[in-house]
Formats: C-alpha cells, sequence, structure tokens
C-alpha cells in the first residue's frame, strides 16, 4: 500500500498524523536524512518536508530527485512559507529552458 | 573541427556517410523530442507555480490554526487526541508515460476522504482542533496534486536537460565532425586520382618519347 508520510518538527507534523499520515516527528537534520531513507525504502510515495529541515537536507533530497517515487515535496511550516517551495519550481524551470521564463508570473500571482 | 582519425578510403566514406545519415535522423528525432517535452513542460510547470502558491496559503492557515490550539491545549491531550485518526489516507499510485519518462500518478482514494468521524473526545480538545483538522483534511487532496505535478516536472525538467545536451551535441559535435571527415576523405581521394592521372600521362610521353627515337 503505497502511503504519505510527513518529517518536521513535532508540533508541525501532529497536526497531519490527525489526517493519518506517517509523521515522523525529528529534531535534527541527521536523523531527518535517516528518516527520508527509512520511508523512500518503505515504498512511501509522497514525503512532506518542511522547508525548514528540507534546507539542511537538500542533497538527500536531490538524490530521490530523479527517481519517479517517492516524490519528496517541501511545505511551509506553522511560521509560514519561506519561499524554498518555489524556489525550488524556479530551479526546475531554469535547468528545462535555460532561462526562468515563470518567474514574472508567479511574481504576480504571488 | 576535429577530423577524425580514420583511413582516406572509399570504404570508410562509405561508412561515415551512412553514420552521417543516422545521426540527421537521431539529431531531428530529439530536436522533436525536445520540443515536445519543452511544451508539456511549460505547461506542467506553470500549473506547479499556481498550485504551490494556493498550497502554501492554505496550508499555512491551517497550521497556524492547529499551533493556536496547541497553545489552547494541554500537549499531552493534545498528542492523545490525535494518537488514533479516524481518517488515512489511501493513495492509487500510477504510472504515465510523457515523451518515454515515467512519471507517477497519484491520486487520493475519495473513500478515505469523506469520513470526517472525530476520533477524539470532546470535552478534553478544544473546538479549534476541530476547524483545524478539516481545514487540513481539504487542503490534503491539493497537496497530493501537487505532489504529482511537482515530481513530474522535476522528472521531466531532468530528462530534457539530458536531451538537450545530446541534440547539441549531435548538432554542434557529431555531425559537423562527420561533414569534414567526409570531404578531407573526398579531397585526398580526388588529390590521389589526379595525381595517378599525371602520373599516367607523365609515363606516356616518355614512351612516345622513347619510340620517337
Amino acid at each position: 500500500m503505497p502511503k504519505v508520510a510527513a518529517i518536521g518538527s513535532k508540533d508541525v507534523v501532529l497536526a497531519f498524523k490527525a489526517l493519518g499520515i506517517t509523521a515522523a516527528s525529528v529534531s535534527s537534520p541527521d536523523e531527518a536524512r535517516q528518516k527520508i531513507h527509512e520511508l523512500a525504502k518503505q515504498q512511501y510515495a509522497v514525503i512532506f518536508i518542511t522547508e525548514d529541515l528540507a534546507e539542511s537536507v537538500s542533497e538527500t533530497i536531490s538524490r530521490y530527485k530523479t527517481e519517479t517515487l517517492p516524490a519528496i515535496i517541501p511545505i511551509p511550516g506553522a511560521s509560514g512559507s519561506s519561499g524554498l517551495g518555489m524556489k525550488h519550481v524556479r530551479a526546475n524551470v531554469e535547468k528545462a529552458v535555460g532561462a526562468d521564463i515563470l518567474f514574472n508570473n508567479s511574481k504576480e500571482e504571488g | 573541427m576535429a577530423l577524425m582519425n580514420v583511413n582516406p578510403t572509399r570504404m570508410e566514406m562509405t561508412r561515415l556517410k551512412r553514420r552521417l545519415k543516422t545521426a540527421a535522423r537521431g539529431h531531428k528525432l530529439l530536436k522533436d523530442k525536445r520540443d515536445e517535452m519543452m511544451r508539456r513542460f511549460v505547461l506542467l510547470a506553470r500549473e506547479n507555480a499556481r498550485l504551490r502558491v494556493e498550497v502554501e496559503q492554505a496550508l499555512s492557515g491551517a497550521l497556524g490554526e492547529f499551533a493556536l490550539c496547541s497553545g489552547v491545549m494541554d500537549p499531552a491531550m493534545l498528542e492523545e487526541a490525535v494518537l488514533y485518526p479516524a481518517r488515512t489516507v489511501d493513495l492509487k499510485i500510477g504510472k504515465a508515460n510523457i515523451m518515454s519518462v515515467d512519471v507517477p500518478v497519484i491520486e487520493v482514494d475519495d473513500a478515505s476522504l469523506q469520513d470526517t468521524q472525530l476520533s477524539y473526545g470532546l470535552a478534553e480538545t478544544s473546538a479549534q482542533l476541530d476547524g483545524a483538522i478539516e481545514g487540513l483534511a481539504n487542503v490534503l487532496p491539493q497537496m497530493i496534486k501537487l505532489a504529482e505535478i511537482e515530481k513530474t516536472c522535476n522528472l521531466l525538467a531532468d530528462e530534457i536537460e539530458k536531451t538537450r545536451r545530446r541534440v547539441n551535441a549531435l548538432e554542434h559535435v557529431m555531425i559537423p565532425d562527420l561533414q569534414d571527415t567526409i570531404r578531407f576523405i573526398t579531397m585526398k581521394l580526388d588529390e590521389n586520382e589526379r595525381g595517378s592521372l599525371t602520373r599516367l600521362m607523365k609515363v606516356k610521353d616518355m614512351i612516345a618519347a622513347r619510340d620517337n627515337n
């Protein structure tokens, strides 16, 4: 059964636990890294990770970037978005197109 | 502009010409692939950016509310309340193929979303918790959708980059090199022919001069 998981600080993942999402509360980047590998091995399809953690374990995330699953998605924490997720989207566009063609659009929207 | 290290023979030239033909054909195909992938990618990337803005806004709101609850409620109680969730998230995972890139198709099982029973007693929990969880549950389908699209974008971007490199390598290295080498062999063969022709003429002159004497 493919599943969803959330990695983040305790108070954030608790919220996801109420939805039936596997919640992994971690306190350090090392722990998060280990958890990501563990979850990926267990065939989790989607792993949400809070932005502050995603930033510190970016190399682990990029390792799974070219695999079909799991999809590791940075989400904003309780303190609001730091723009990291959007940065990833933009980096993608830049990588594919060679220039940031969405920048103006997304600026208007957000 | 680098000549390949080949023997200037007719056979080698035939071989190279065949390779040039394959390279040109491959170049055209890859270019088409790149263009189509780019078209799809731009559509997806736009959707991705839109969805992310939406999800981030909704999620910050819902999580903020949840943080408020945890302020109001006893932490142990809160943990207890969400310990055995009534909801489960069931996903259906499929695979789609976009221009020979395997991308996941992730769908939330609708049945798992319908269940809105509360899994905790009303006495110990704050009323805000209900709202916060409700709010989160509403964002969840969008989050899953975002996960699917973002992953697809990641994979496509990677593949586009690879394809673009291949196209460029063919266009700017492989094909010019082959053309140059073929031209070199043609020149060399022509030169040899001219060489042997003049030699023959010279020999003929020599023979004519000897016979006249």
